[in-house]
């Protein structure tokens, strides 16, 4: 018999569009990679799927109703988007909320990184194919979720600030709760590192989309993806907000020098210990008296004077920028919210060339997108 | 045969999810849903990855223009029959995204829907009550 022709066709340009709709990215977004045999050789990157026009729409309404809109930016860091929001207006309108409404801001911003770090192991985890892994993240999760519920009446868009503090006061039946689930979350973070040891976890983690130090810097990447590449920024100690400046020798900035795909895995495992350190020493010195300043929210909206101001936040995905500038008129002239997935974004090309193509929804995932941040 | 694929779906709905520009607090709540504290594959909805095999598409979001194609799309690729569930009060009425200039839903006025869930985000016991209602109107 013939032996069989061998045919030398080069592998030309094979391109495989992934997404928007695709079942392993919860959100829009479409990444075109092109392949040669199995490793990636390009990598293009398209977003704007979830475009709602937040900022053009913010400008139509007034400073009550923005605030409402910009927690709606992001479903699992409304929190954080509403806090930042708010800060900003209240530091334009000279306007002082009571330390106890700063303190329970604190310890919510805190457990929404708690449970948005929960999110990413699981989707991680998910991404490798270890699917009870993602089981059980999630069910950890929910006991976070629980505590917003029962503290501000919803699970996911909490809405607790208004202008001059907060809505809703942490009673004591609460505080004791949240005391549980700490310890709870201790020993789940225990669980999930020894899980994270283990082999078969670290073969798929190690060594994969590297992102060395300098590239962080260059990509100007923010958040646990700058934390885990070696770069030593975290907005919680470089500009305390909030009631972090009170804490600053309470927790400690995790930072790894490996930048791979398991180093991130580690910082975030690491950081929910970090924010249940930071929860435990604000609980212990909350302040009592009132919780938002006197006047209604509406009069006080209404007392914003014309001017301009930006500030920022630790979200859990990193920094959180918002710029305002209003009109005097309980409108605004602009709102400018950069958030940190757009910043984040970028460097996927960098992490995806040269691997294969089993590794794309990990190291995507790696890199904690949020679409619907980044679009806004 | 009718009866037997008629009794699978009633047994064992498949679902396909799709974001519609949405701010992800509903797609967490479907995924939530889907978990361990509300478990709703103990009624036989699985998520699945094909719109080929679905046979209930979950709409969340307020339909970005960017979307919509691909909306209509996914959900001509449904096999009939098919039903639609609106997950939140974007994909019923716009939500608080209603009025901006890239939005091009509320879903109703693209696709039939069958059942409506509100609520921003809708608790997973809703979403799963959507799911149900959805079910025995279209094939029960
Ligand atoms: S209904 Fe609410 S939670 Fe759901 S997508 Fe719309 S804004 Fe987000």
């Amino acid at each position: 018999m013939e032996k069989e022709k061998k045919v030398n066709v080069p592998y030309s340009r094979c391109i495989i569009p992934i997404g928007p709709i695709y079942p392993a990215l919860k959100e829009p977004i479409n990444i075109n990679v092109t392949l040669d045999k199995e490793k990636i050789t390009d990598v293009d990157i398209r977003l704007g799927y979830a475009h709602r026009g937040i900022e053009a729409l913010a400008q139509k309404r007034n400073i009550i109703q923005s605030l409402y809109l910009v927690e709606r930016v992001c479903g699992i860091c409304s929190h954080s988007h509403g806090s930042c929001y708010i800060q900003t207006i209240e530091e334009i309108g000279g306007i002082k909320p009571p330390e106890r409404a700063i303190y329970i801001r604190t310890i919510m911003m805190e457990l929404e990184r708690m449970h948005s770090h929960m999110l990413w192991l699981g989707v991680t985890a998910y991404g490798i194919g270890f699917d009870t892994f993602f089981m059980y993240a999630m069910r950890v999760r929910e006991k976070v979720l629980d505590i917003f519920e029962e503290a501000t009446g919803n699970r996911v868009q909490h809405s607790l600030n208004t202008i001059g503090g907060i809505r809703a006061d942490l009673t004591p039946q609460i505080i004791s709760k949240i005391q549980q689930l700490l310890l709870e979350v201790d020993k789940t973070v225990q669980f999930m590192l020894d899980v994270l040891n283990s082999t078969t976890v670290e073969n798929r983690l190690k060594g994969i989309g590297i992102l060395k130090k300098e590239d962080a810097e260059k990509f100007c990447v923010v958040g646990p993806l700058a934390r885990a590449s070696g770069v030593e920024y975290d907005v919680r100690t470089e500009d305390p907000y909030a009631a972090y400046g009170d804490f600053k020798d309470y927790f400690s900035r995790i930072t790894s020098t490996k930048g791979d795909t398991y180093a991130r895995a580690e910082v975030r495992t690491l950081e929910i210990k970090e924010s249940g350190k930071i929860i435990r020493a604000i609980l212990d010195k909350l302040p009592g008296g009132a919780i938002k300043v006197d006047g209604s929210a509406l009069k006080l909206s209404r007392s914003i004077r014309e001017g301009e101001a930006m500030t920022r936040v630790e979200a859990a995905r990193g920094e959180l920028f918002y710029y305002i500038k209003t009109d005097g008129k309980d409108g605004f002239k602009r709102v400018k919210i950069r958030t940190p997935t757009l910043a984040n974004v970028i460097c996927l090309k960098d992490l995806l060339l040269g691997l294969e193509v089993a590794d794309i929804p990990v190291v995507v995932a790696s890199i904690d997108p949020c679409i619907s941040c980044a679009d806004r | 045969m009718g009866k037997i694929s008629t009794r699978s779906r009633l047994k064992s709905p498949w679902l396909f999810h799709i974001n519609s520009g949405s701010c992800n607090g509903c797609d967490i709540e479907v995924l939530a849903t889907l978990t361990p504290r509300y478990d709703a594959e103990r009624f036989g909805c699985s998520l699945v990855g094909s719109p080929r095999h679905a046979d209930i598409l979950l709409v969340t979001g307020p339909v970005t223009r960017q979307m919509i194609s691909r909306i209509v799309r996914t959900y001509k690729q449904m096999p009939e029959p098919k039903a639609v569930v609106a997950v939140g009060t974007c994909a019923a009425s716009g939500g608080p995204f209603k009025g901006s200039y890239s939005i091009e839903g509320p879903i109703d006025t693209i696709l039939p829907v069958d059942a409506y869930v509100v609520g921003c985000p809708p608790r997973p016991e809703a979403i799963i009550k959507g799911i149900i209602e959805a079910l025995t109107r279209k094939f029960g």
